[in-house]
């Protein structure tokens, strides 16, 4: 026994409080959402969201958002695995140095290389393509993707590898069929935060895209707030349209996604 | 540890990787140090002013007002949420806690909340008509009500708060993981020994957690500085008289406003050591090993 009832209670209060102050925000959002777009009228109002679809042109939005986060997970996770892979479990000249080198790219702040790419693709003539959102998005991800993989890489069994060599298998091998199969835990909690990251991402976006149909879902969420005809019942249900997708996938991998972030921090 | 072995195939396998990273993070670092040692408006040819720029920052009424901003805001993204996390997570670890899984799920879900949407979520809180003022009619402190985004004394502090309320999940999940892992029978011995829960948190808690604090800091610490979604969807332009600058605005607002690229790009370089130093001062403190 090591509380009492009387603290068990308070304890539970306690959290209670600070649960109530973390859901409020977003509870909020979700029941203006439902809220009649005429102060008076009653009932919950599912339609919003469509309204808000059509009217924010929120369509073209999350299809772009789902593109670029598409694209940018896909690449990155396979460069990650690569890379963490070689660095993990492979010596190799300069493959310390290059390790920190890229470790270096997870300290970097976006704001600090989001003004010469701007300019760098403007004179290429490439602001306001695909190219500029996946790119530099790939590139951040990697940073820390390799860094991610190569824990993973270089804590795996040598057993299991010497195993493998044994069987035949030769380093490409011993890579797709025998270590990612067993990494899959790292490779997830990879690909949620590299999707997370992307999906929420705002200003690369803001800066290299003026094309409308290249807005990403943040970017586009901005717009129609900024426009004085939104009605507020609208702009909450385009909210939660935005959010949805990143939030439906932690609901599904809190645990594992929880574990793995920090688990990542503590070592990183 | 690892099956290290010599491969040059190493260089392959991270050769597309490298790639990347290299055309869209390291060559622009590289280029934004270049930039900032111009004085160009981006559109005409720069001059070269050698260090000028960041002379010039140093007298810069914009950028240190936004730096002081920073400075605020370090108190509510970092001091704040980690302090509460100290707490919270002390106060729960004396019980075990059922429905745990639940309780971390909502706690951690400010941090997933994109933020263009966290900060029209609490535009709505914070406006005129809104649920904080709302709350302040009803306890009777009707002479706090103002519209807390629109007024200069209190927009940075709105912004602040709703810093808080994403951080506060990430100490407090990250500190329960930490103490999960302290044994119970330190717990048990201090308690045998009489002592309460400060002299717990003091001697068995807190340097327990020396490496989560450090994790704690650092994320706080970077998100503070880094700050722009928030402030730039929450109070435009910079906000009432300008009360909400910060370095991340001025560098947008300079490099695609107001023609100041070079002066933008020094800014960049700037907050990019001051991150660095940031990291590595609180590894090198809390004794965390990279």
């Amino acid at each position: 026994m090591r509380a009492s009832r009387l603290e068990r209670v308070g304890t539970y209060a306690v959290l209670a409080v600070f649960t109530a102050y973390a859901l409020y925000p977003v509870l909020a959002i979700l029941f203006t959402a439902l809220r009649p777009e005429v102060v008076g009228q009653g009932g919950v109002h599912w339609e919003n969201f469509a309204k808000a679809w059509h009217e924010g042109n929120f369509g073209s939005y999350l299809g772009t958002s789902a593109i670029v986060s598409g694209s940018v997970v896909a690449i990155s996770v396979v460069l990650s695995v690569l890379a963490g892979y070689a660095f993990g479990t492979m010596r190799f000249r300069g493959h310390q140095a290059l390790f920190y080198l890229m470790l270096l790219g997870i300290m970097v702040p976006a704001e600090a290389i989001v003004v010469p790419l701007y300019f760098d693709l403007r004179d290429l003539g490439l602001t306001n393509s695909y190219l500029a959102l996946i790119g530099p998005q790939v590139a951040q991800s990697v940073a820390f993707g390799a860094f991610w993989m190569r824990t993973y890489f270089s804590s795996a069994s040598r057993s299991v590898v010497e195993a493998a060599r044994l069987d035949g298998a030769g380093h490409w091998q011993t890579l797709w069929r025998v270590l990612l199969p067993m990494g899959r835990p790292a490779l997830v909690t990879l690909i949620v935060m590299v999707f997370m990251w992307t999906w929420n991402e705002f200003l690369l976006a803001l800066v290299m895209v003026t094309d409308e149909a290249l807005r990403t879902a943040p970017l586009g969420l901005r717009f129609f707030s900024g426009r004085a005809v939104t009605s507020v019942p609208l702009l909450a249900a385009a909210s939660v349209l935005v959010a949805l997708p990143v939030v439906l996938v932690y609901l599904f991998l809190q645990r594992h996604f929880i574990r793995g972030m920090l688990d990542g921090a503590v070592k990183g | 540890m690892a099956v290290a072995e010599p491969r040059r195939v190493g260089y392959l396998y991270i050769l597309p990787a490298l790639l990347v990273y290299g055309l869209f993070l390291l060559f622009p670092l590289l280029h934004s140090g270049w930039i900032s040692l111009f004085s160009w408006d981006g559109l005409t040819v720069g001059t070269f002013v050698g260090l000028d720029n960041y002379a010039a920052l140093a007298a810069d009424v914009g950028f240190l007002a936004a730096f002081g901003h920073v400075a605020v805001l370090l108190v509510f993204f970092a001091v704040l949420p980690v302090s509460i996390g100290l707490v919270l997570a002390t106060a729960l670890s004396r019980t075990r806690i059922r429905g745990m899984a639940f309780f971390r799920t909502a706690l951690f879900l400010p941090q997933v909340v994109a933020m263009v949407v966290v900060a029209i979520a609490w535009q709505r809180i914070f406006a005129p008509d809104g649920a904080l003022n709302d709350l302040l009619r009803l306890v009777g402190l009707d002479g706090l009500v103002t519209a807390w985004l629109g007024e200069s004394g209190t927009a940075l502090i709105a912004v602040g708060l709703v810093g808080t309320w994403v951080q506060t999940g990430l100490a407090v999940v990250l500190f329960l993981g930490g103490i999960g892992k302290i044994s119970g029978e330190l717990f048990d011995a201090v308690r045998l020994d009489g002592g309460g829960v400060v002299r717990e948190f003091r001697t068995v808690v807190l340097p327990a957690l020396r490496a989560e604090i450090g994790v704690a800091l650092t994320l706080t610490v970077i998100a503070a500085l880094r700050t722009f979604d928030l402030v730039y969807v929450m109070t435009p332009q910079g906000g009432p008289g300008g009360s909400t600058t910060v370095p991340s605005y001025e560098i947008y607002h300079r490099a695609f406003h107001s023609g100041q690229v070079g002066s933008a790009a020094a800014i960049g370089i700037t907050l990019t050591a001051l991150a660095f130093l940031i990291t590595f001062g609180i590894t090198k403190v809390t004794g965390r090993d990279r």
